[in-house]
């Protein structure tokens, strides 16, 4: 009998526990899911809440619901992972022994290690709305503002969902128009990277998006410090950006049990895997996916999604002995929605950028365009997450490998482009 | 990708200035890349910090990020910024020797 222990029950956490249960009989492996709260959210989400789109209470369920029969659900924060012992320690004061060990605990904000973000202001007129609390009091805040300089920063990278900031732009852009107010609120982007974003090609579609939508883009601006009573964020290097509302995205690390489990983690807390097969370098019986992995992928639920598939396949192969699959290729996709009921779609992996074209295949969802079709398919995301992603369906058509059928004309002249 | 002598050695870097060859690299090449980018001279702490990211090099295969040399090199990050203004991992990784810091995705 398998003892596979799963840390988090996030988005990650359940289609693996979901998988795996799938997988194995009841008397051919017990699985385990433990987690700190019992509060599933739908990250995707939050991104609506500021703009009343959504509500908190909506995109949160319960943990345990989501799991399927079979699979045993323990509430409890997680002291260590003793990797010697092949044993969990969990503050309720019991011990887990596992045989496969799947930490998926996702990502944490760490708002307090920027200086004085967390200060006067925060949660006044300095907000996040990558928490359910933040979004709320944000999409308050929002309501009551009536003109002014709205800023809205990402402080380092990595971060979860690396686009939700820029379509926090366009749909601020899009609240303010139906306000009748875009001309009394500027908006400025403030980010540490050299463009809109990390990608090249999608960083200059991005950007120009911004400019289009009057959009200020700031770059390479690395945040030492938030005033929030001056009203202006500082940079490391002594810029600074005056502000009447900010949004930040705060700093991101893994889970602080990590950096307490001796060789697990990286100076961040993220968990060091092959990035094909998702074992991690520490232990062979230890295997990460999602936001919690230092994997150069963005920390995105598609992501996880992807990996998902990669990670069952190499826990059975682990378990039997047999050599492991090698077949994550980094690949990613993400709905942006971009306000006025419009949304683009990108899809890239570790080596290809993301292209014009479409996704899946020559019939489908437009590339790095915006269009309606995509809006409903980000609407349409947050019912396949709980009725198809989270037990753990395949979805047909849409396969853990990025597929290029609908991009090969995008990609020749890319590759040309790029002899020439 | 251009060659140039640096410190009296043919080297070859690629177009943001990142040597390609980091087994070239040596403490004059450091002091000469240094001071074209306008570092010159290299402090004992400027030192640390090059020392660090040629250790991180070797055992990780990429040079750390600023958050992660803040929390693992003894220097804080304000400091960091002192010593190698603008980008202190970028800049850093190319005195150092070693390529671009793969930390931004």
């Amino acid at each position: 009998m398998h003892r596979i222990v799963i840390l988090g029950g996030g988005k990650g956490g359940t289609l693996a526990a979901n998988r795996l249960r799938k997988a194995y009989g009841l008397n051919e492996a017990s699985v385990t899911v433990v987690d700190q709260d019992d509060q599933h959210i739908y990250q995707p989400g939050l991104l609506f809440v500021p703009f009343g789109l959504t509500h908190s209470e909506d995109i949160v369920r319960p943990r345990g619901r989501q799991l399927h029969r079979g699979i045993d659900y323990r509430t409890s924060a997680i002291i260590h992972v003793d990797l010697a012992g092949q044993s969990v320690q969990l503050a309720d004061g019991s011990e887990l022994s596992y045989d496969v060990l799947v930490v998926a605990t996702g990502a944490v904000l760490a708002p307090d290690e920027t200086e004085g973000l967390t200060g006067p202001g925060w949660m006044e007129k300095v907000f996040t709305f990558y928490t359910p609390e933040g979004a709320a009091a944000l999409e308050e805040a929002l309501a009551v503002f009536d003109g002014g300089r709205l800023v809205v920063n990402v402080v380092e990278m990595p971060i979860k969902c690396p686009v939700a900031p820029l379509e926090f732009c366009f749909l601020a852009d899009w609240y303010f128009h139906e306000r009748g107010i875009r001309d009394r609120v500027e908006l400025t982007f403030v980010t540490p990277l050299d463009a809109a974003f990390t990608k090249p090609v999608a960083a200059n579609h991005l950007g120009g998006l911004l400019e289009q939508r009057g959009i200020e883009l700031v770059t390479e601006f690395n945040t030492g410090e938030v005033d929030g009573t001056g009203g202006r964020l500082v940079s490391f290097d002594g810029r600074e950006v005056p502000f009447d509302l900010a949004v930040v995205i705060p700093l991101h690390n893994g889970a602080s049990y990590v950096a307490r489990s001796e060789g697990l983690g990286d100076a961040l807390g993220f968990v060091v895997t092959d990035t094909h097969t998702l074992q991690a370098a520490v232990a062979p019986n230890v295997f990460a996916l999602g936001d919690a992995a230092s994997l150069p992928v963005s920390k995105a639920g598609s992501v996880t999604h992807f990996e998902g598939e990669v990670l069952v396949e190499n826990i059975r192969r682990f378990l039997d002995g047999e050599p492991l699959d090698a077949s994550y290729d980094g690949h990613a996709n993400c709905f942006i929605k971009t306000g006025f009921s419009k949304a683009m779609l990108i899809d890239f992996n570790y080596d290809v950028e993301p292209l014009p074209g479409h996704y899946p295949g020559l019939v489908g969802l437009p590339l790095l365009k915006e269009s309606h079709l995509n809006h409903l398919g980000k609407l349409m995301f947050q019912w396949l997450y709980w009725h198809s992603l989270l037990p753990g369906r395949d979805i047909p058509g849409i396969s853990s490998a990025m597929p290029l059928g609908g991009k090969l004309q995008a990609l020749e002249s890319n590759v040309k482009e790029r002899v020439s | 990708m251009t060659i140039d002598t640096i410190a009296g050695v043919q080297i070859e870097s690629d177009e943001e200035g990142f040597l390609v060859d980091p087994t070239q690299w040596n403490d004059e090449v450091a002091v000469e890349i240094a001071r074209r980018e306008g570092i010159d001279p290299l402090t004992d702490r400027h030192w640390q910090v090059i020392r660090f990211m040629r250790s991180e090099y070797e055992t990780k295969g990429t040079g750390p990020t600023v958050r992660a040399l803040g929390k693992t090199s003894g220097v804080s990050i304000k400091e960091l910024y002192q010593l190698f203004p603008k980008g202190p991992a970028k800049l850093a990784a190319k005195i150092a020797g070693i390529p671009k810091p793969r930390g931004c995705i």
